[in-house]
């Protein structure tokens, strides 16, 4: 997965990514991807381009659990966000959409870097422009599993329910 | 092998193998909560799943909270979504006037103790104060509890927070959870679990474990557990210990627009304050408003040029509320009173401050726009910060007024 950095602060909360006042009005991705960070920076939506990566600090998508603040980015053409840390339901509602949540030192990725998201051997972020290599924490394999799928939907459609006890080791 | 925290013992019980901080297991839960926030969606995803028939209904509820009441006809037609689903598969409907969910699923029982009850929403992690794993989960989980039962989740390491001493006059739990939060960061406790322990916990009123159990998702935690019928092994791990003296405490106030933005009262004493608003999953229970009530009365009233609105947590705490009087006083001291419910707490319904109005709340967060104007700024403190403030007209420390 290779794509431009579009870089973001700390603590950017589920309402900066999109408003809960947008998400009253519809839950549609493709409708809401048109207001993504709206509050920190309006004219970022217009500016997304496919594969455009999101970076950020720490505790990204921290506050409300609302889902949309997943959909929206996955509606917009966006497959990874790397960030030194995520808030707890965020990380997860990304994995059930089959976002993938890298989580690893970003602070020294700029503004449209060129990323690569490397899975071999192990997890991890290529800065094109830096030439850094920066790793990134494993996961375990039934998230895999789920972001592989392309989410929780596909994962169900496929097998029903949560399969193979071997996926629940880490 | 060392022993177990709260945590691991009841994951261990609902996986049913021996599960150890960083496993990811699959369990099935005992409870689950969806509201008009994050239901509509999920049934979106069940519906895309391929669901027909709900796993396990009568451990499912739905709550009409956010938009209490509906403040427009998308919002009314989500909720007629959700009573039809509701009663096409036999699912609890907590209606319109009857509360916050979280509220609900303690008062009704549904949150037991030594149980994995989860929601779908992150105040959900408020039932940890009756002992069971709570916590917040997607719209997408939801459907995957609807279809099969079941949750995957990464078992927490947990940090201890251990309490001594007593409360002294005009701090209350509030205060200790903004203490906890400066202390620990709103990610400080990001994929961990919070334990709280000491002789102090075990005193701690309910109504004040419910405080920090809610307030921990504030820090990050995956939830905020108290010991009870589950206690932890004596040996268990912990990534961290802290420690917290409630008698050195002081009243506290988050500031604009961090929840970990605390400072003690006297620093901020005198911010003008245009709005107050007592209630929420927080602080919307009968003994936040006979508190806030007791200042207020003690202090002469609501200061001019402040609104006042009250909006209680359930329809059981506005009943208690109207028994005994509190209710006659808060119409009497001029208080707006809304429907229980979420109200105005993230903006959806309710009143929603003007801008550049200053708001001192007794919620759990003050995100910028959160009260549904970006051009607002809130304070977040205890109810009888948050009455200090009414009677003045500004933050002012509740200690100053008796009682
Ligand atoms: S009262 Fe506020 S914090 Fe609690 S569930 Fe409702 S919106 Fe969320």
């Amino acid at each position: 997965m290779t794509g431009r950095a579009r870089v973001f602060g700390d603590d950017i909360n589920t309402d900066y990514i999109i408003t809960s006042r947008r998400k009253r009005e519809s839950l549609d991705p493709q409708v809401l991807r048109h207001y993504l960070f709206e509050e920190i920076n309006p004219c970022f939506a217009a500016s997304i381009a496919p594969g455009d990566l999101i970076v950020a600090g720490r505790n990204f998508g921290c506050g409300s659990a609302m889902e949309v603040a997943v959909t929206a980015v996955v509606g917009a053409g966006i497959r990874a966000v790397v960030a030194r840390s995520f808030a707890r339901t965020y990380y997860r509602n990304a994995v059930n959409n089959g976002l993938l949540p890298v989580v690893c030192d970003s602070s020294g990725i700029r503004e449209g870097d060129p990323l690569t998201v490397l899975r071999a051997p192990s997890l991890a972020v290529h800065n094109e422009r830096s030439g850094e290599i920066l790793a990134a924490d494993s996961l375990p394999a039934i998230m895999w599993a789920i972001i592989d799928a392309g989410g929780l939907v596909p994962y169900f459609q496929k097998h029903g329910d949560f399969v193979d006890a071997r996926e629940t080791k880490e | 092998m060392p022993g177990q925290t709260i945590s691991e013992k009841i994951l261990s019980a609902k996986s049913g193998r021996h599960a150890r901080a960083g496993d990811v297991v699959v369990c099935r839960v005992d409870g689950a909560l969806g509201t008009d926030g994050s239901t509509p969606m999920a049934l979106d995803y069940f519906e895309a799943m391929g669901g027909s028939g709900v796993h396990d209904p009568g451990r499912v509820a739905f709550a009409l909270d956010h938009y209490a009441p509906a403040p427009s006809r998308h919002t009314a037609q989500l909720h007629q979504r959700m009573r039809t689903f509701a009663a096409r598969h036999g699912i609890l409907v907590w209606e319109v006037g009857e509360g916050i969910g979280h509220q609900l699923m303690v008062e009704s029982g549904r949150a037991m103790p030594g149980g994995l009850v989860v929601g779908a929403d992150s105040h959900s992690v408020t039932y940890g104060a009756v002992n069971c794993f709570a916590t917040g989960i997607g719209s997408s989980d939801l459907a995957a509890i609807l279809m099969c039962g079941k949750i995957w989740l990464k078992v927490p390491p947990s940090i201890r927070v251990t309490l001594s001493g007593a409360l002294p006059r005009g701090v209350f739990a509030k205060d200790i959870a903004l203490a906890l939060a400066a202390e620990l960061g709103a990610d400080g406790a990001a994929y961990q679990a919070i334990e709280f322990a000491g002789p102090a916990a075990a005193r701690l009123p309910f109504d004040d474990r419910l405080v920090l159990s809610n307030l921990a998702v504030e820090m990050g935690a995956k939830n905020g557990i108290f010991p009870g019928l589950i206690e932890a092994d004596a040996d268990a791990r912990y990534a961290r210990e802290v420690f917290i003296a409630l008698h050195e405490l002081v009243p506290r106030v988050a500031l604009p627009h961090q929840v970990d933005r605390v400072v003690e009262i006297g620093r901020a004493l005198g911010t003008p304050v245009q709005m107050v608003y007592l209630g929420t999953c927080t602080g919307g229970r009968a003994s936040d408003f006979h508190q806030a009530r007791d200042i207020l009365k003690a202090g002469g009233g609501v200061a001019r040029g402040v609104q006042l609105v009250v909006t209680p947590a359930s329809r059981a705490v506005l009943e208690t509320l109207a028994r005994d009087g509190t209710l006659a006083d808060f119409i009497a001291l001029g208080a707006v009173i809304g429907a229980p419910g979420c109200g105005s707490c993230c903006g959806t319904c309710g009143a929603i401050p003007g801008d550049g109005v200053n708001v001192i709340s007794t919620a759990n967060r003050n995100f910028q726009g959160r009260m549904g104007n970006s051009a607002a700024s809130i304070y977040l403190a205890s109810p009888v910060t948050c009455a200090a403030a009414a009677v003045r007209g500004a933050i002012a420390d509740p200690r100053e007024i008796a009682p």
